[in-house]
């Protein structure tokens, strides 16, 4: 654990980063633009308390829907990931894996709508591509951390799949199960979240009820999603779930079928950039190509980092102020419960719901993005951290009060609450690029529109640079934990 | 006919040196004790005796080496992975077949282990998981027998009975031990090592505990 004096190295990177959002924040755009935004807030908590089930048709269909996109795309996940795990160390399959994982699900759908259309394989690859990318590498590092003895007592001569099936596997069984759990739940988010391009998932739902003002079946969507998500514990137990993942293919839904000529007209025509496309020549593809960037790539780019760094020091206080709720240092039983509720939820919201809610009660800014990013990613943390404080024991006649927070819980949880920070910051940028779909002119504002206009040359080319920031932000994120000596173990991640 | 042989040997860890140069033989039918207070490199002797020669031999390391999410069973199975096919293995680790039970079985009704065929290895106490891993070496098809103090964790007369039941199951063994009667009592050669060599090498009817005493004096400054 990093220890905690003033002017450590700990406190400069947090005043640096913190000094950073400050000196950004006159050029984020901030505005309430609604004209009565509160009432429209109103409205919508209104409906979460008066939920309407009565289109249960409709309600059922989109849990079904929802449940069956994330089983079928993470269990495809899990199976790709886990071979690739095997050959992780080769040096090609891990870079694949980075640029795979550095693409946020959304914008694989995009690109999959454009060739198999609304067919469930596109939500379903848009799910299983990236997820697989994660377990490959997660997964590679849970094997690597395994007991190494076993393996050296065993008798000379045993085949490589009983040796790596019964000494290395079962030692690391519990935390390949453990994080394939917590992504099962990830997936869940992701399921809701492609019904906004039109999957048939909650998203889709829930966007025409919003569009239609019925804010009663909003609060149904909702009430039903939180319930799914609290009691995944109950129901998606070890022994049901790979009957789930079989069952889950045959209830996708139908959608609408894959016209093949598509797939070969993108890879041949779409995506060659225009100036190719047209035999214009390398000197126009240069013009293209900086216009391009420019134009698109430059704003988009500062877009995404400007609310990135804001909304990662929101985050951050935001998890600081939370984590006392569920913590037995500061809250009674009772308070505990009903910290743990508001932390439940406000983590089980995906950033993309919870931006497009804020969005349409707030108007078009970065206003939205970034509380959006900053509760949904706090609300993560400080459940973290706040499990991890019950862990501590402190003295009988330690302080009370806001003295205990500040000299006796602070101080010993402030390195693993700045790891877990670090960790989320690439998640955060994806999520920034992402949330340029609902209107904000982050880098996803620009791919969408290159996709609205038709232009999947651009468009691609703008995935790759949005992939590039997330490894870059991921790789600095990794030298900053090593510099300030942060534990970090890939199972013990959220 | 010698099976195990070292010559001018050594190991070190960094540019320390911590065990020789030393050489030994070991000749097939010899029940060698390795005995020294600890940190003399008796582990460090056996490691390499098993790196140079690593077919038809079974290995006791100290910490064991169980996997602890797998039962007794698969731990003591595990003795047996070169023998059988790889499917066949697959089989057994998902759902034990019978036979392979009763095998296992028998092993452990010896040992007093009946009672955890089940368990986890993580679940066990010391003394229970040295009996597994025991059993494991056991169940594996060798002639040779590599162990470091195997018997630590159990009480006297359950350790003498394990000692017994190892030196006259493989052919060869070499055994590192601190307890220098038991050592006495169920070796017939005796090396000592002090310094990162060998100290004393004789058969053990020769010998008696005081004799071994010298071994067991803090490490010579000069070391």
């Amino acid at each position: 654990m990093a220890s905690f004096v003033p002017s450590s190295v700990t406190l400069r990177t947090t005043l640096g980063l913190v000094a950073l959002a400050l000196l950004l924040l006159p050029f984020a755009d901030i505005e309430i633009t609604t004209v009565a935004p509160w009432r429209e807030l109103g409205r919508l908590l209104q409906g979460l308390l008066t939920p309407d089930f009565t289109e249960l048709d409709d309600l059922g269909t989109a849990l079904l829907r929802t449940l069956a996109f994330a089983f079928t795309g993470v269990a495809l996940g899990v199976a790709i990931g886990g071979l690739l795990a095997l050959v992780f160390h080769h040096r090609l399959v891990r870079a694949g894996c980075a640029f795979v994982r550095a693409i946020h699900e959304l914008f694989w759908a995009l690109i999959f709508l454009q060739f198999f259309g609304l067919h469930p394989l596109t939500g379903v690859l848009a799910i299983a591509l990236p997820y697989a990318g994660v377990f490959a590498k997660v997964y590679a590092e849970i094997l690597d951390e395994a007991d190494p003895l076993p393996k050296q007592v065993l008798p000379a001569g045993t085949g490589m799949l009983s040796t790596f099936l019964f000494a290395r596997v079962p030692d690391a069984w519990p935390h390949l199960v453990s994080y394939t759990a917590y992504r099962l739940e990830c997936g869940l988010r992701s399921s809701a979240v492609l019904g906004f391009i039109g999957m048939p998932t909650l998203g889709f739902y829930l966007q025409s009820s919003f569009a239609q003002g019925h804010y009663s079946e909003v609060g149904a969507l909702l009430l039903l999603f939180y319930g799914l998500i609290a009691t995944l514990r109950l129901w998606a137990r070890p022994q049901l779930v790979p009957l789930y993942a079989v069952a889950a293919p045959f209830l996708l839904g139908s959608g609408l079928p894959i016209v093949w000529g598509n797939l070969t007209r993108f890879f041949t025509q779409d995506i060659v950039p225009a100036p190719l496309r047209n035999g214009e020549g390398w000197a126009a593809l240069g013009q293209w190509l900086s216009d391009l960037l420019l134009t698109q790539a430059l704003p988009g780019l500062w877009t995404t980092v400007v609310l990135t760094q804001i909304a990662l020091v929101l985050t951050g206080g935001l998890a600081l102020i939370a984590f006392p709720l569920i913590s037995r240092h500061f809250t009674s039983r009772a308070g505990g419960v009903a910290g743990h509720t508001l932390l439940v939820v406000a983590r089980s919201t995906p950033e993309y719901l919870l931006a497009y809610v804020l969005l349409q009660l707030w108007g078009p800014s970065m206003l939205p993005a970034i509380v959006a990013l900053a509760i949904h990613n706090g609300g993560i943390i400080g459940h973290l951290v706040g499990r991890r404080s019950n862990e501590l024991t402190l003295r009988p006649d330690a302080s009370r009060g806001m003295n205990r927070y500040a000299f006796e819980v602070l101080p010993r949880l402030y390195g693993p609450f700045l790891a877990l920070l670090f960790y989320r910051w690439e998640i955060i940028m994806r999520e920034t690029a992402i949330l340029g779909i609902l209107g904000i002119a982050t880098l996803g504002f620009y791919v969408d529109s290159a996709i609205q206009e038709l232009r999947f040359d651009r468009a691609l080319v703008l995935i790759v640079i949005t992939a590039l920031l997330n490894i870059g932000v991921d790789s600095l994120a990794r030298a900053l934990r090593r510099r300030l000596r942060l534990k970090h173990a890939a199972s013990s991640e959220p | 006919m010698t099976v195990l042989s070292l010559d001018a040997a050594h190991a070190s860890y960094g540019d320390k040196q911590v065990l020789g140069p030393l050489t030994i033989r070991v000749a097939q039918g010899e029940k060698v004790a390795l005995v020294g207070h600890s940190g003399a490199g008796k582990s460090t002797l056996l490691g390499l005796l098993f790196d140079k020669r690593r077919h038809d031999m079974a290995l006791m390391p100290q910490e064991l080496g169980l996997v602890q999410t797998l039962s007794v069973f698969h731990n003591v199975y595990m003795g047996r992975l070169a023998n059988r096919s790889t499917l066949y293995n697959l089989a057994n680790l998902v759902r034990p077949l019978r036979h392979e039970v009763a095998r296992v079985r028998d092993i452990l009704a010896p040992l007093d282990m009946l009672d955890k065929l089940w368990a986890p290895a993580g679940e066990l106490s010391g003394g229970q998981r040295q009996r597994t891993a025991v059993a494991r070496a056991l169940n594996q098809n060798a002639k040779v027998l590599l162990a470091d103090e195997p018997v630590s964790a159990l009480d006297g007369p359950r350790a003498e009975a394990i000692m017994l039941t190892l030196t006259q199951h493989f052919e060869t063994t070499v055994i590192a031990l601190h307890d220098v009667e038991l050592a006495l009592r169920h070796c017939d050669r005796i090396v000592g090592i002090k310094d990162g060599g060998i100290a004393l090498d004789q058969p053990s009817h020769r010998l008696r505990a005081d004799d071994l005493r010298f071994l067991y004096v803090a490490p010579s400054a000069a070391a």
